[in-house]
């Protein structure tokens, strides 16, 4: 200990001879140790990057077929015996469309093409290469033009997903017949239209603009984020107000003592709380003892609220803080009651810290799905909701449903659907962060 | 400026809190609303989208709880805050039935919708198997007989074998690995009853315990063992599907849908009861019920809200409709086992009667 200390103070009162091989020594020593620091948390770096480019790469190279679809050009006969009268009133026209046999006439359509397939089941077969979502497409040609009844048109119908697996590569064609869902001679009437030209793979603009469906080839993830923005808005109407008043009355009010003390412990214990736990407070509160509807965006909201408000409040009450004590002297210097100097001062200087902190609370509750599976919205739900208060689902609720799903066709619209919550994802916390930078005070 | 936007935002925000809730109209709520089991769930939604589209009712809601759940929602209660209509896996039981009734579910109608095979099947570059049911129950129960014992119940001990030909010589010299669903699972409980419990009756110890004490009998011969061997793999059997894509050394346990949705990468393993015929699951086989693995799908309603809820009736009548179940029907191409014609007949006249379901 003694020679120690002797030994440092020998080293402070004598001249450092830097190019003496102890000290060369010493010195490379430390270099290396901060080469090594920094190789250790550049290449941290790097594995973290690696694996979130494996994971998006993944997605992207699985998803990015889902946003296209194959379509097949059939000729139409629109047989006027099948179909309504064009010349009655347009109500009357749309009814007995919805009632036409459209099936008949996609049948008699593919057995002009295909004269020599007979038999029940062959004709079954023929008719599910097109998908079952055929019928409408029809409905939707004729209601926009009543003149093609009577004419013969080549129309652009989608594909089933078999068909369409196939043509994406998705299905090796290269296996025995038994061992696939598509067998030789669909395979052989497909070369047919292949070799004709009349097989398209193109932008299924229905993904972005339809509801939920079992088909694969007619699912859409607009229910799904009309059922998000619905049920984020809930969440944001109530746990903002809420949890900033929280914020203020804490910060700025609230008496130090071992009550507030015991508030803020439950806050930041309940930040931590697992997701399910607020849906079966959820299921209890909202729907059992209000009686609120099974699978509405409301309930959703309400609980998401739950789960999003400690994020709120904690960050909200950081950004109080950080304000500098002496704003708040000087307004009351000049005279301002405390909720002035809370609301006038405090609180829109802090405002820019609050949105981050919401916004990242939000884009928590836009990737929740636990919770939600406690309160029914978890469902097959293939309207596209109009209000708070009809039955819908979430995105992050979809892509589990999908990825759930038997079909083949349903691991890409998954990945696709990935995509479109990661592009959710992305905008909310890059508002966050052009919040932050726009705003933002140093003091 | 900027201030006086935040205090404008805030105050309409607190605003729209309080008003919100009571500006929004009253619950109504008329789809059908449907839950249950995970395994019925493909075909409830495939024939509830058909009847949205082509009846003039709303597209009903389908819910996958599982069919334990399920049945514990339908029973809860009469109202439109509880389900109408509740797939299952397996036949309601007892218990639930009192439940029901105790909430005042008095009036049930039951209808058989189909089968479901449960499969056995690993990737196609994985060795051929053909499995007995003995050969499950050895390779996956808990505890199993001594090697070379006539498997008295004392003769119980902590399953030993790590192999499948340590179980039979003539399995493959492979792990025992297999991912199954978990005991929430319908799917999970028909595979203990019918493999575990089943391959247990190969024994004639455990044979002798069942006509004696039926309760053991069950204790010994429902419970898999926890040792890693069978991994609990999810309700998500494409997962399952997937995962032993993945790996050609494990065995994969789902429903048929699954199989028949993935000719192209997996291959079932022939099953046998007696050790004799091994039956591949196909769909003749698992409809005309060779298959051992298979079992009932059923669907219950409830009577108080037919005629309340739009559609209850019409929707349990597509189900089992010519279109959808029949035989070129299009829940046969999501995998659905459908009744025999004049089985469909014949709940077609239990749904017209709307007749009571009885347990005896």
């Amino acid at each position: 200990m003694s020679d120690d200390r002797a030994n440092n103070l020998d080293v402070l009162s004598r001249r450092v001879n830097w190019k003496s091989t102890q000290m060369r020594a010493r010195v490379r020593r430390r270099y290396w140790a901060d080469r090594l620091f920094r190789l250790s948390g550049f290449s941290a770096v790097v594995i973290a990057g690696l694996f979130l480019l494996f994971l998006l790469g993944n997605i992207i190279q699985n998803g990015i077929s889902g946003f296209m679809q194959t379509s097949i050009e059939i000729d139409i006969a629109f047989d006027p015996t099948l179909l309504p009268d064009p010349t009655l009133p347009p109500d009357q026209f749309s009814a007995a469309l919805a009632r036409a046999d459209m099936q008949r006439l996609l049948r008699q359509a593919l057995m002009a093409e295909f004269p020599n397939v007979s038999g029940r089941r062959d004709i079954i077969q023929l008719t599910r290469m097109l998908s079952s979502g055929a019928r409408a497409q029809l409905r939707q040609v004729i209601l926009k033009d009543p003149s093609v009844i009577g004419t013969t048109k080549r129309v652009r119908i989608l594909a089933s997903d078999e068909v369409d697996q196939v043509m994406k590569g998705n299905i090796d064609v290269g296996v025995s017949e038994e061992n696939r869902k598509l067998q030789d001679k669909e395979l052989a009437w497909l070369g047919r239209f292949q070799q004709e030209d009349r097989v398209s793979l193109s932008f299924h603009s229905r993904f972005i603009t339809g509801g939920d469906s079992r088909e694969p080839e007619l699912v859409g993830v607009r229910g799904a984020i009309t059922g998000s923005a619905l049920t984020l808005l809930v969440t944001l109407l109530t746990a903002f107000p809420v949890g900033l008043a929280a914020a203020i009355y804490l910060e700025e009010f609230a008496p130090r003592n071992r009550f507030t003390d015991i508030i803020e412990v439950n806050i930041n214990n309940l930040a931590a709380v697992p997701s399910i736990v607020f849906g079966l407070l959820g299921l209890a509160f909202f729907l059992g003892f209000m009686g609120m509807a099974r699978s509405a965006p409301l309930v959703g909201g309400l609980t998401l609220a739950l789960l999003t408000l400690p994020t709120i409040i904690i960050s909200a009450r950081a950004a109080i803080a950080a304000v500098p004590g002496s704003i708040r002297d000087a307004a009351r210097g000049l005279g301002a009651s405390p909720m002035q100097v809370a609301f006038h001062h405090v609180v829109p200087l802090a405002m820019p810290g609050i949105m981050t902190g919401t916004i990242i609370g939000m884009a928590r509750a836009l990737g929740e799905s636990a919770p939600l599976l406690m309160i029914g919205m978890v469902a097959f739900i293939v309207d596209v909701p109009g209000g708070v208060n009809d039955p819908a689902t979430v995105l992050p609720v979809q892509i589990y449903l999908w990825a759930d799903s038997p079909e083949r066709a349903f691991i890409e619209k998954t990945s696709a659907a990935i995509m479109v919550l990661l592009f959710f994802l992305i905008s909310m916390n890059g508002l966050a962060i052009w919040l932050r930078q726009r705003f933002e005070r140093k003091w | 400026m900027i201030r006086f936007v935040f205090a404008t935002v805030l105050s309409v925000l607190s605003l729209a809190t309080i008003v919100g809730p009571v500006a929004m109209p009253a619950w109504s709520q008329d789809n059908i609303r449907i839950v249950g089991s995970s395994t019925v769930f493909p075909f409830a939604t495939a024939a509830a989208e058909e009847f949205g589209n082509t009846s003039p009712y709303k597209t009903p809601i389908v819910e996958a709880t599982g069919t334990g759940g399920g049945l514990k929602l339908f029973c809860a209660g009469i109202g439109t805050n509880f389900p109408d209509v509740v797939n299952a896996s397996r036949r309601i039981n007892k218990t639930e039935l009192d439940v029901c009734r105790a909430n005042g579910v008095t009036d049930i109608v039951e209808v058989k919708i189909g089968f479901d095979g449960i499969v056995l099947a690993g990737a196609k570059s994985a060795p051929a198997m053909q499995l007995t049911l003995r050969d499950l129950y050895l390779a996956l129960a808990a505890r199993v007989p001594a090697p070379g014992s006539a498997g008295a119940p004392d003769d119980l001990v902590e399953n030993p074998y790590r192999r499948w030909n340590e179980v039979n010589p003539a399995l493959p010299d492979m792990e025992i690995s297999v991912l199954g669903p978990p005991p929430t699972s319908g799917t999970r409980d028909a595979f203990n009853r019918i493999v575990i419990e089943g391959g247990c009756r190969n024994f004639a110890g455990m044979r002798a315990l069942e006509q004696e004490d039926p309760y053991r009998f069950l204790a010994l011969c429902r419970a898999v063992r926890e040792d890693g061997a069978y991994v609990e793999a999810g309700e998500n059997d494409n997962l399952i599907v997937q995962k032993i894509v993945g790996n050609d050394r494990a065995v994969g346990v789902f429903g048929y849908s699954f199989l028949s949705q993935n000719p192209d990468i997996l291959q079932a393993y022939p099953i046998s009861e007696d050790g004799v015929s091994f039956l591949n699951p196909t769909f003749d086989l698992i409809a005309d019920g060779s298959y051992p693995i298979s079992r009932s799908l059923f669907l219950y309603a409830k009577k108080a809200h037919i005629g309340v809820v739009p559609g209850i009736e019409e929707f349990i009548r597509e189900f089992i409709s010519e279109r959808a179940s029949g035989d070129f029907g299009y829940l046969l191409d999501r995998g659905l086992i459908p009744l025999s014609a004049e089985e469909r007949i014949a709940s077609l006249g239990l749904i017209n009667s709307l007749v009571n379901l009885q347990l005896n």
